[in-house]
């Protein structure tokens, strides 16, 4: 005896059938399979139950006949058993599993950049010009010393390693496996053109993209998937992944059908198996366990290369923050609670974690207050949407941000949350061969570096309207935000001032 | 001369260039719905697209150097224009008789009996001057338009 | 420089523009026995059809001849050739000096000695007088005997059953079409054939013609007898060798040429169906009388009579056929034995696709009913492509390069 499935269409798909012509196109590109061609009947018959609402369809109709909407079937009104409530007993009742997701924690929680306005310059100081004076962006990220000495004009005591980022973005982790080589080399070439890095998550470094070296940040996580000598030396730096954000404390998947030949030699590992991250880095159970690890790095790497550590934002975050600092990491990522995954467990990415605002502000503190925050960079992702994140961001003490949504946003992405399908009909979040072709590398990368280049307008834009000419000036600048519609305890955390104050 | 050249690993096979390529031959140029709905009989697409999953690219006239078609063609309607080196057919000498179908190396000569038999192929959308309109709508840049490299 | 071409047709034109094509001063002068400017003779059966008028049955537009300096002698046609004069004598007694000149004189109906041939009503079916005089012969509901089930009888057929006439084939093989399809592909045509009306009788031929004055009957050499208001002979075509008779110019079947079209003696070129040459798929020279085969060594001879260095001998048989909608195509071998056959035949369908195969390469094939993009298929019989790892998918339908590795497709399809 099957189950009959209760669960409805989430979504309708109205075709306009004035405006249709049946040319398939719809057909062609739907990888789910939800329009067909009926031959019999002329005509395109369009199956919701598989849909999930990518928008591949509605954007590659050549005369916008396709309209997709929220399925308007509703459910008996129930504040506490909402739909989507519902929704998910009857597939956790038909299947037994756990239930997946992809992209970032989709929930209405509050959004803290939301509440956070920036300054303006206005009479007492003058704003600054980006177009007509110079404004600079450039980041150093990795350990800064106590103290420069210098005689005659040279520094005495050789810098540690720093990586150098002409505006303050990366391209955060993203391995060859969750998202297509063509999405990877699209990111690789716009942080190459653009003076920035791109990151390998632990997905290793496809032979293709070796040339991409001096703006790649080279990953090591748990599963130590594709490390080896030669891919510790061809990055610009090395990240240890303890967590991410969108699920802290757990590991990965990465199911055994998208270990396809190229991801399977790239990860050495065997075509077709499971390539299982373990939750914990069975190496690391202390602080001083991490310390080992860094410095295996460093030595491999002969100090060359900053390393850097990063964790997902979780409660004591600070406390951890500053014991990795002191195990000798250069850099500390920080992965806020909405930071996106090819496929994480629904229920961990929904509620686990803490915001990235607080976050930062919470380790930022918390390092002064230790006084090492010069010993590392700080460096948070995990929803960051726009430039003036960003901005707000960096008053409130990070040095630069990752982005990993909003990039593969610009390549495509409609945030559908089924990257972990592998069915990305965008070209992103897949190995099928069919559909990876759809994103052409040189489109993508024209695509990541205008986002980058926009933004980097905006942020100088936002930085002239405070009167600040460099971004080193605003890091940590508090005073630069003002809250709104925040509580007290919210405000003390983020250590900014109510708008008004 | 400027050519179309398909990058088959960017192809992704939607046929847009051939919904593009019909309504550029159409009567009602630049309006797609109208080039599908009224134009009768609906032009045949000039564009070929094989598919041949995961491999998909789309084709059409080379504009040969040396044209087969044009040397083979009985009716001498198949021309090559010596100034644009575009090979165009003059459908009104046109009788169908198919011996480009048999000569054509790419297989890029369609054949059009709705109304009277004629070989229609790829014109390099020489009439509305500027880039091909396959390989300005191609979504994913699989289609160039450039010099032989 | 003179350059001098007797005939005006496909070759001629060819050579034409090849000439121009390297000497843009040089005078150019075409003798032609026609009262016409070039036409294509293969719309000849169209015409009679009505399916083409009058004023498209030209091959180059009006201006052609003066727009590329040509001065067109027709109607007298060249009647000798005096070779160490280096002078064409045209038949009214005109003398034409040349310093290159081609010979492009195509072919002739072959017609056998039939008792009663000169009987009013017998037609060839090769130049536009012979469809101009048959169409004031015709009407609908007369009955037509054709000698001869080739390419030439069968398109006659086709025209005249377009005009409403009763045609009966008279063919001594035991198919039609014999030169371009194999059994299984003539077995298919015959069906498409007499279902428009043709009837057929094979392994015979026609011994007298039959009547008094005009044309009544035929008798065949197996003692059958038909009733027919005309016939048609359209048992072949010669190369039209005869200008060259007595002047020391080598001619076999047709006349010998080299790959630069240059017959045995200098200054003197050959091309087209009077031309015998070097060939892509025979070792022998053979005369491959086909339009694109007679164009391009056309072309090949102007250029190198204009003192260009060109080559041809790439010719093979190529041909597309149709009957009302029935397509057909074919080009090279037919196979047989040493030849590699592989085939679909949908009998029931009339679909019936062959390729030819020698030493992992295309030697010919043959398609019926679909034909598109069976160019696909010339190409690779033309420069013997090696096609071991697709050449199942090239009996599909529609062939394509899909199947084709890689590099070999940017190659062909892309260069």
């Amino acid at each position: 005896m099957s189950l009959k499935s209760y669960v409805t269409p989430s979504f309708l798909i109205e075709r306009n059938k004035e405006r249709c012509i049946k040319c398939k196109v719809c057909v062609q590109q739907c990888a789910n399979e939800v329009h067909r061609y009926d031959e019999e009947d002329d005509e395109i018959i369009s199956e919701e139950h598989q849909c999930v609402n990518c928008q591949r369809c509605v954007t590659l109709c050549p005369t916008g006949a396709l309209t997709i909407r929220k399925n308007p079937n509703e459910l008996r009104q129930n504040s506490n058993w909402t739909a989507e409530a519902v929704r998910a007993i009857y597939i956790q009742a038909e299947t037994g599993g756990i239930l997946l997701t992809g992209m970032g924690n989709d929930r209405p929680y509050p959004v803290y950049w939301d509440n956070i306005l920036l300054n303006a310059s206005q009479v007492t100081n003058p704003s600054i010009d980006p177009l007509r004076e110079p404004m600079e962006l450039k980041t150093h990220l990795g350990r800064k010393p106590d103290s420069l000495s210098i005689k005659e004009g040279k520094l005495q005591k050789k810098l540690p390693p720093q990586l150098e980022l002409e505006l303050p973005i990366m391209f955060s982790a993203m391995s060859f496996g969750s998202i297509s080589l063509n999405a990877i080399k699209s990111l690789a070439e716009a942080a190459k053109q653009e003076g920035t890095y791109f990151n390998t998550g632990e997905g290793g470094l496809h032979r293709d993209l070796y040339q991409y070296g001096e703006n790649t940040i080279v990953q090591v996580a748990s599963g130590r998937f594709g490390v080896h000598a030669d891919y510790l030396q061809a990055g610009a730096a090395i990240e240890i992944k303890i967590g991410q954000g969108a699920k802290p404390g757990i590991g990965g998947h990465l199911p055994g059908e998208k270990v396809e030949r190229e991801v399977s030699e790239t990860r050495m590992i065997p075509e077709g198996t499971d390539a299982i991250s373990p939750a914990p880095h069975h190496d690391i159970y202390s602080i001083e366990d991490l310390r080992q690890l860094i410095y295996s790095l460093k030595e491999a790497t002969n100090y060359e290369k900053p390393v850097s550590v990063k964790i997902a934002a979780v409660h004591n975050v600070a406390a951890i923050a500053s014991g990795i600092a002191r195990a000798g990491a250069d850099i500390i990522a920080i992965d806020g609670y909405r930071g996106g995954t090819g496929a994480a467990p629904l229920r961990i990415r929904d509620n686990v974690g803490i915001p990235i605002e607080f976050a930062l502000a919470a380790v930022d503190t918390r390092l002064r207050q230790e006084a090492i925050r010069n010993q590392v960079s700080l460096v948070v992702g995990g929803s960051i949407r726009n430039s003036a994140d960003i901005v707000k961001a960096i008053a409130l003490g990070a040095d630069a941000v990752y982005i990993a949504s909003s990039a593969l946003l610009a390549l495509g992405c409609h945030m559908c949350q089924k990257c972990y399908t592998g069915k990305c009909n965008w070209g992103i979040a897949t190995q099928d061969p069919q559909l990876a072709k759809r994103l052409n590398p040189e489109l993508g990368a024209q695509r990541a570096r205008n986002l980058l280049r926009a933004w980097k307008h905006e942020i100088q834009e936002m930085l002239g309207g405070m009167g600040i000419n460099a971004i080193e000036s605003l890091r940590g600048n508090r005073l630069m935000l003002r809250g709104i519609g925040l509580t007290e305890k919210e405000l003390q955390i983020l250590g900014i001032k109510n708008a008004g104050e | 001369m400027k050519r179309v050249y398909v990058r088959e690993e960017y192809c992704a096979g939607c046929g847009l260039c051939q919904v593009h390529c019909i309504t550029a031959h159409s009567e009602y140029k630049g309006d797609i719905i109208k080039a599908y709905k009224k134009s009768f009989p609906r032009p045949l697409a000039r564009v070929i697209v094989e598919e041949k999953r995961p491999l998909s690219f789309s084709l059409q006239c080379r504009h040969c150097e040396e044209a087969e078609c044009v040397k083979a063609c009985i009716t001498g309607a198949m021309q090559k224009d010596p100034a644009t080196g575009i090979v165009i057919n003059d459908t009104a000498r046109c009788i169908g008789c198919w011996t480009c179908v048999l000569v054509c190396p790419y297989g890029a000569v369609r054949r059009d009996e709705t109304l009277h038999k004629v070989a229609v192929k790829c014109d390099m959308c020489a009439e509305a001057g500027g880039v091909p309109l396959c390989v300005e709508n191609c979504p994913n840049g699989a289609l160039e338009y450039r010099e032989e490299r | 420089m003179e350059y001098c071409i007797i005939g005006n047709s496909a070759a001629a034109i060819g050579a034409v523009e090849g000439i121009r094509g390297v000497d843009k001063k040089g005078t150019m002068t075409i003798i032609s026995d026609e009262p016409y400017q070039a036409y294509s003779r293969p719309l000849i059966s169209y015409y009679l059809a009505g399916k083409v008028a009058e004023d498209k049955m030209y091959y180059r537009p009006n201006e052609f001849y003066k727009n590329m300096g040509v001065e067109l002698l027709c109607g007298s046609g060249a009647g000798k050739l005096a070779v160490r004069e280096k002078t064409v004598i045209l038949r009214d007694g005109t003398k034409k000096r040349y310093d290159r000149l081609l010979i492009a004189t195509g072919g002739k109906p072959f017609v056998p000695p039939i008792k009663g041939l000169e009987k009013e009503n017998v037609h060839t079916f090769h130049k536009w007088d012979d469809v101009k005089s048959l169409a004031e012969e015709l009407s609908a509901g007369c009955k037509a005997v054709i000698i001869g089930a080739g390419l030439i009888g069968v398109k006659a057929a086709e025209a005249l059953l377009c005009l409403g006439v009763e045609v009966s084939i008279i063919e001594l093989a035991d198919r039609v079409l014999s030169s371009v399809l194999d059994e299984q592909a003539a077995a298919i045509a015959q069906q498409v054939m007499e279902e428009h009306g043709v009837k057929f009788v094979f392994g015979d031929t026609v011994t007298e013609v039959l009547g008094e004055g005009r044309v009544e009957g035929v008798s065949l050499k197996s003692g059958n007898k038909m009733e027919c208001d005309m016939l048609i002979v359209a048992i072949g075509v010669v190369p039209n060798t005869d200008i060259v008779k007595g002047t020391g110019i080598n001619v076999n079947r047709g006349i010998v040429v080299n790959e630069r079209m240059e017959t045995s003696v200098d200054g003197i070129y050959a091309a087209g169906d009077v031309a015998e040459g070097k060939n892509l798929l025979w070792a022998e020279q053979r005369v491959i009388p086909i339009l694109p085969n007679a164009y391009k060594q056309g072309e090949t001879a102007g250029v190198n009579m204009a003192g260009g260095n060109n080559s041809f001998t790439k010719g093979f048989a190529m041909n597309s056929l149709g009957f009302f909608d029935f397509k057909m195509t074919s080009a090279g071998m037919q196979g047989g034995e040493g030849y590699e056959e592989i085939y679909t035949l949908k009998a029931e369908e009339k679909f019936y696709r062959k390729l030819v195969i020698k030493d992992n390469r295309l030697m010919g094939f043959i398609a019926l009913k679909n034909i598109d993009r069976t160019g696909i298929l010339t190409g690779l019989i033309k420069d013997q492509v090696e096609i071991t790892k697709f050449k199942e998918a090239l009996l599909k339908i529609e062939p394509g390069f899909a199947e084709w590795p890689k590099e070999l497709r940017k190659e062909r399809m892309l260069s």
